[in-house]
């Protein structure tokens, strides 16, 4: 990582301070700059070794020809078919639940605040599985579903949690509630529905990118870039807002405004991707955790928990799918057994913040 | 810092302020409440009052617990919504202004600020800079520029690479200040600045903001808890209780037995300050009274 130059000994010439102050700036973006590269490395590497690997095992050169359109039917047919899509697919919702993670944490300002936790993606779950069995719904109409349930349920723990301001413990302490009773809707429609229907019923409860395929692919893709543009625009209101209300106003920012819009596209991030993915577990509160201590300059770490987002649900994937510890599981098992551990140190450990 | 000096200075000044020669023009306009009303829910708080803070001094605003000075001041810098009348930045009605315009003219350090984990002192100041800054927010080296010159003048360029959460109450406090001076703003409001810090350091603070007042002409307002400090600090000082202005202007004039005794329900004794010459509030309670 990029040592920040000290400027303990190098006070008082004011242009020197200025240069000091320079320095120390560079030094934070070129560590993230190094955070991003890393990840995009790891990304690389393990992407195609989820070409690579399968029933039948592909060369890496032959398999990222392939990728990109050149090679034999049978490989063109296992790689753009099969493989790829699914690495896309980790990668993308992956990205997406690390970004909605990282928004609702700062916005919120709570680590704990994550739409696992709050109900959020059970909510999107619990819209989706009624969109499917119970209207009949398919494709985009899904996503639409998923992303009203999960909408629905961050509207109500917004009015039930709202008292004079929005108190962020309030807020979780509500939202563990609606996933509970979110999950317990699910529960029911899974059970009462047909036996082929309810076939998927893993899919929606522990999230799984085994099949999501060529079209819902390229909705995916579309609808994350939509959401991340979005994103852009509010990112730059989460400095002042992590230094609490009072001041982001003084600062000049839209508060409610911020907050309200801020939510929404972290919603939108969440219900995409579990319409298509499921409610893969603990990616949004874990990714950007990790990426706040790899940073750890107190900044809200979006575009940082974006990548070890895809990151984690990548590499959850490949170890599921190939039995790397002697199971086969879909990848919201792996993320589960990551993120639970890191969950119950998160509340051992949570020290409240300190004022001023 | 030559501090035994400072007070022998003191003892021989009888008026603490110094002659308008010495002191820097009014930065800017004077921010000016109208018939203002506030209050929570239905609560009212205060109900039409009017308020001017004289430009390019310091004001201080004093009163018992819960008499709506805070609220008056988070409403002075729009971090709570007026239920009537209006606040005038000179001449303009500030609710004609955006909210980045004010944030322009207007710095404000509330009463719980809070760092986010492992912000370092430089990055946390440089977020003052956020009104100045347009989309996505790049900083330049002005904004670096403006940076440090704010941490020199609260004395902490040293800490600039410091994580916030590891420094002391007072140097934390300086931090906050910096942060809202990098916002570069003619008006500076504080609520209650001095609270959680010990005496030393109360004084380091008011004594840094006097500086600043001087020096560059900012007109500073803040709510303060401690009727002497205020006394002595004020160029302008407000009484208030139960959401009205009891008593204001010089602090010689202003602070009386009376007036505490209406303001705060307390008997005492006002004294000159032997070490300003300020008013000096020795307040009576049922036991140990001499006489």
């Amino acid at each position: 990582m990029a040592s920040s130059p000290s400027i303990t000994t190098t006070v008082p010439r004011a242009a020197g301070l200025r240069d000091a102050i320079g320095h120390l700036r560079t030094a934070r973006r070129r560590r993230l700059g190094m955070v991003l590269a890393t990840c995009a490395v790891a990304l690389a590497a393990l992407g195609t070794l989820g070409l690579m690997l399968g029933d039948s095992t592909i060369a890496p050169g032959t398999a990222l020809l392939a990728a990109f359109g050149a090679g034999d039917a049978g490989d063109l047919f296992i790689i753009q078919k099969l493989r790829l899509p699914r690495v896309v697919a980790a990668v993308l919702v992956g990205a997406m639940f690390g970004l909605a993670g990282a928004l609702f944490q700062s916005t919120l300002r709570n680590p704990l605040a994550s739409p696992d936790i709050l109900g959020i993606a059970a909510g999107a779950s619990l819209g989706a599985v009624t969109g499917l069995l119970t209207f009949g719904l398919a494709g985009i109409a899904v996503a639409v579903s998923a992303f009203g349930g999960g909408l629905a349920v961050a509207l109500a723990i917004w009015f039930l949690a709202w008292r004079r301001g929005l108190h962020s413990i309030r807020f979780v302490l509500v939202g563990v509630g609606f996933a509970y009773l979110c999950q317990a809707f699910m529960t029911w429609l899974l059970a009462r529905a047909e036996e082929r229907e309810a076939a998927s019923a893993l899919l929606w409860t522990v999230g799984s990118v085994a099949d999501v395929r060529g079209e819902d692919l390229g909705v995916l893709a579309v609808g994350a870039l939509v959401l991340t543009i979005g994103v852009a625009v509010v990112a730059r209101t989460q400095g002042p807002l992590a230094l609490g209300d009072d001041n982001a106003r003084a600062l000049g920012v839209h508060v409610d405004a911020a907050r309200v819009t801020t939510l929404l596209l972290a919603v939108g991030l969440v219900a995409l991707a579990t319409s298509f993915a499921g409610p893969v577990a603990f990616v949004a509160l874990v990714a950007p955790a990790i990426a706040r201590r790899l940073l750890s300059d107190g900044s809200p770490a979006l575009t940082a928990s974006t990548a070890v987002g895809a990151l984690l649900v990548l590499a959850a994937d490949l170890i599921g799918n190939h039995q790397v510890f002697g199971v086969a599981a879909p990848v919201g098992i792996v993320t589960g057994l990551v993120g639970a551990p890191y969950l119950l140190w998160l509340l051992a450990t949570n020290e409240r913040k300190e004022r001023r | 810092m030559a501090r035994s000096e400072s007070t022998e200075l003191r003892t021989t000044v009888t008026d603490e302020r110094v002659p308008a020669a010495d002191r820097a023009p009014a930065a800017g306009p004077t921010l000016r409440a109208e018939g203002v009303a506030l209050g929570y829910e239905g609560r009212t708080v205060i109900d039409g009052l009017d308020l001017t803070l004289p430009a390019g001094r310091i004001t201080a605003i004093v009163g018992p617990n819960a008499c709506g000075k805070s609220t008056l001041l988070r409403g002075m810098a729009r971090l709570h919504p007026l239920s009537g009348g209006k606040l005038l930045l000179g001449d303009r009605d500030v609710s004609t202004m955006s909210r980045r315009e004010l944030a322009r003219a207007v710095g404000m350090l509330p009463q719980s600020s809070i760092a986010p984990d492992g912000v370092r002192v430089a990055e946390l100041v440089a977020r003052g800079r956020y009104p100045h800054q347009g989309w996505f927010g790049r900083h330049s080296s002005d904004d670096d520029a403006v940076v440090a010159s704010a941490l020199a003048a609260t004395g902490v360029a040293d800490l600039a690479d410091r994580p916030v959460q590891d420094l002391s109450g007072g140097q934390r406090q300086r931090v906050w200040i910096a942060m809202v001076l990098a916002q570069q703003t003619d008006v500076v409001l504080l609520d209650e600045p001095t609270t959680f810090l010990d005496v030393r350091h109360q004084l380091d603070l008011l004594d840094l903001l006097t500086s600043l007042n001087r020096e560059r002409g900012t007109t500073v307002a803040m709510v303060l808890h401690e009727l002497n400090l205020a006394a002595r600090y004020a160029d302008h000082l407000v009484v208030m209780n139960t959401g009205r202005i009891v008593a204001e202007g010089d602090p010689g004039e202003v602070l009386t037995s009376d007036v505490v005794r209406g303001a705060f329900d307390l008997e005492s004794d006002v004294v000159p300050d032997p070490v300003s010459g300020t008013p000096m509030v020795v307040p009576r309670g049922r036991f140990h009274t001499a006489r």
